[in-house]
């Protein structure tokens, strides 16, 4: 099963090189990783995608709190969120077959944000089953090249994952 | 008053009591060296940084103690590797000090610059840089705090020369922020119920105590929780000492090389206590057969060794001396009749035991060490045949005086690690179980051990071989054996006298007898070359795949 997880991390020098480091050194894969600042500008957040089962999960858990930089981790997967990636797609387009791909544009609210004589460039944002959906509709034409920034999420409503972290509290108990 | 960074770390190291510092000096570190000279801290002056990282091992783990050592950027810092992840493996409190190059150079692939930070993330509990100049105080606060408290380990602050010579105006810090660390000491309180309870429903318990308690200093504790529940009390390599060795519940080591009523104790348990341990491959040999028809309660500080390797049915997270003391109160003494009865029949059944033919055999050397040893005495190991002999025939009834690389098993361990154990207790008498390999590999700090006058007693168990190597040959390729033997060993009796020591070569019961009384009760310094039996193995042992009550020999 695919886990989201929103992770805090102390925005230090190195965090990243640990928090990658400890996922090949202890043979975790990660599908997708996306970092950036939070409102705190000394904390970063990374939301990391993995997948595995419950036993693979909780070790990738409580070895990353190992980590002092790291602190405060949330499994969203079970939670309400929203969840959003936006990808860069560069697809062939001749004169003959931009209107096709232009109407495909439109159903899938995505936006084109480069033309060449020979290709387009289109931005797409969502969850992944749109935007799976909308590289399997442009396939048929030819992409060229396409560019994932990676999911990030957050909790539905008004709960929010940066303020008053407990941190790592007795989670085996 | 402003002071260099240089000298601000010196009075750090003083605010934490440090006394004594193994290092070796360069041109990064020199602002540190300088700084060295207005401080009362001692500093041991080592022959090769892997040196002055196991001496401050050796210190940590004997005092208890945070082990600092010190060297220059670049080769300086690559030598200390293997030390640190020693005490990585370990978990012993260590604080590493770098010199690195200026900060305008990182990067540059400059003179002596190797990025010991990137090098040392895998094997430190978390490391620094230090770049701006105000950062060191607060660095040196919590790189004790987070080296000593939780489970405990190494920790590396690497420190350009240009931010160790700037000026800053020097206040020890007396709190620090650690927001990502918060270490659980407490173990949780239904938790702690139900362990009770199933510790007092069991009828067949046994502990399996391991290096946890020593750090935890919770020996005390679990003597009291073995003898309440009338539980036999197994350990790990790490936890050697931490039981009385002559205690009839003592059980000795398990796993591996364990012995065998300790394995069939294990595999016959209805409730296995695991306290400060981590089911490492030593000891689990096989995961499936593993202690298959017990309950098994694991109490560790950290909650990454919960359900690592083992699935564990009752997980406390806590230090373990914490734990055990909520332990106790809920339990009520019972004796386990039938269980004692089983204990006792199994380890007359199958004692450690080894055949005497005339030649000097290395159990016996170490049974006759135990007779002849000082009460107090603190055995050191290297890694290989003899450790594995120390730790089965040695006996201990005091914590902190057994030293052995255990998860490492780093070869030229035991030297350095005994020069910094017997630093830390000048009044204990150190000796030292080495193999002719491990001499070998770190022997120049025979010049440290002489420059500080230690009384070491150094026993080289002296096969001419790599013994331990020669033994998997033996047993996994069909004895081809290839790069085992030494056709060429310096007179290790000679080589101690030239350090100024006392020399002596035995190959005979009768010449170790000899000498034995005399060389243990005297206060010099003394190597003995213990010619052994070239082709005895270490047994009993459990073949690769099997389970730990199906063991060989
Ligand atoms: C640094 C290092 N290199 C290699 C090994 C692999 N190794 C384990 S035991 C051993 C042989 C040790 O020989 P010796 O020191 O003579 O001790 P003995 O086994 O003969 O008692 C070797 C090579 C190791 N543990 N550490």
């Amino acid at each position: 099963m695919k886990h989201i997880l929103s992770v805090l991390v102390e925005n230090n020098p190195g965090v990243l090189t640990r928090i990658a480091g400890l996922f090949s050194r202890r043979g975790f894969n990660i599908d997708s990783l996306a970092v950036g600042m939070t409102e705190n500008s000394s904390v970063s957040r990374m939301t990391i995608v993995v997948e595995g089962d419950e036993r693979y999960l909780e070790q990738l858990n409580k070895q990353l709190h190992k980590l002092v930089d790291v602190i405060k981790i949330s499994d969203i997967t079970r939670d309400a969120y929203v969840d959003r990636e936006l990808v860069l797609i560069k697809v062939s387009a001749d004169a003959a077959r931009r209107a096709e791909i232009m109407q495909l544009v439109d159903i899938f609210r995505a936006r084109i944000v480069d033309v060449s004589p020979k290709t387009l460039t289109i931005e797409i944002t969502g969850n992944d089953g749109k935007i799976i959906a909308f590289e399997d509709s442009l396939r048929p034409f030819g992409i060229k090249e396409l560019v994932r920034t990676g999911k990030i999420a957050m909790l539905r409503g008004k709960k929010a994952s940066t303020k008053n972290h407990t941190n790592k509290e007795e989670e085996e108990s | 008053m402003e002071i260099t960074v240089a000298e601000a770390l010196i009075r750090c190291l003083e605010q934490e009591n440090v006394e004594i510092i193994f290092g070796y000096p360069g041109g990064a570190i020199l602002p540190v060296y300088d700084a060295l000279n207005k401080t009362v801290i001692k500093h041991v002056l080592v022959r090769h940084e892997q040196g002055a990282a196991h001496m401050a091992d050796g210190y940590a783990r004997v005092t208890g103690k945070v082990g600092v050592c010190l060297a220059t950027s670049g080769p300086g810092a690559t030598n200390l590797v293997t030390g640190i992840a020693n005490a990585y493996m370990d978990s012993v409190p260590m604080v590493v000090i770098t010199g690195q190059v200026s900060t305008s150079m990182v990067g540059t692939d400059a003179f002596q610059e190797v990025d010991i930070t990137g090098i040392t993330i895998p094997i430190t509990k978390h490391n620094y840089l230090v770049k701006e100049p105000e950062q060191l105080p607060a660095i040196v606060k919590k790189a004790f705090l987070l080296a000593s408290s939780g489970r405990p380990g190494p920790v590396l602050i690497d420190l350009p020369k240009d931010v160790a010579q700037a000026k800053i105006d020097f206040k020890y810090p007396k709190k620090v922020g650690l927001p990502g660390y918060k270490p659980t000491v407490k173990g949780h309180t239904a938790m702690v119920q139900q362990a009770a309870r199933i510790m007092c429903r069991s009828q067949r318990p046994v502990i399996y105590a391991g290096g946890g308690v020593r750090i935890a200093g919770a020996a005390p504790e679990l003597l009291q929780l073995a003898e309440t529940i009338c539980a036999p009390v197994t350990h790990t390599l790490m936890g050697l000492g931490s039981f009385p060795g002559d205690h009839h519940l003592f059980l000795g080591m398990l796993g591996l090389h364990g012995t065998r009523y300790a394995n069939q104790a294990v595999t016959e348990c209805d409730c296995l206590i695991a306290v400060g341990a981590r089911f490492d491959d030593r000891v689990v040999t096989k995961i499936s057969g593993f202690a298959p028809t017990a309950k098994i309660i694991h109490i560790d500080i950290d909650p990454a060794e919960i359900g690592k390797n083992v699935i564990t049915q009752l997980p406390i997270v806590g230090d373990v001396k914490n734990v055990l003391r909520a332990i106790l109160p809920h339990l009520q003494k019972k004796e386990n009749t039938a269980w004692m009865e089983r204990i006792r029949r199994l380890k007359e059944g199958m004692p450690l035991r080894y055949k005497q033919d005339g030649a000097l055999k290395p159990q016996f050397v170490i049974e006759k060490l135990n007779e002849y040893k000082e009460d107090s005495a603190i055995v050191v190991t290297d890694v290989g045949q003899h450790q594995m002999w120390a730790a089965q025939y040695m006996r201990f009834n005091e914590p902190r005086s057994f030293i052995s690389s255990g998860g490492l098993g780093a070869m030229g361990f035991c030297l350095p690690a005994a020069i910094g154990a017997q630093l830390g207790a000048p009044d204990r008498q150190v000796i030292m179980v080495v193999g002719d390999g491990g001499i070998q590999m770190t022997m120049q700090e025979l010049g440290t051990a002489a420059e500080q006058r230690l009384p070491l007693k150094i026993f080289i168990l002296n096969n001419n071989r790599l013994g331990m190597v020669r033994q998997l040959q033996e047993f996994y390729c069909e004895s081809r054996y290839i790069a085992v033997d030494f056709n060429f060993n310096p007179d290790f009796a000679e080589l101690g006298r030239i350090y100024g020591m006392e020399g002596h070569t035995v190959e005979t019961p009768e010449q170790l007898l000899a000498i034995l009384p005399q060389v243990l009760s005297s206060a010099s310094p003394v190597i003995v070359n213990c010619i052994i039996d070239r082709e005895e193995d270490v047994l009993p042992m459990v073949l690769d795949g099997s389970n730990i009550d199906e063991a060989i020999g």
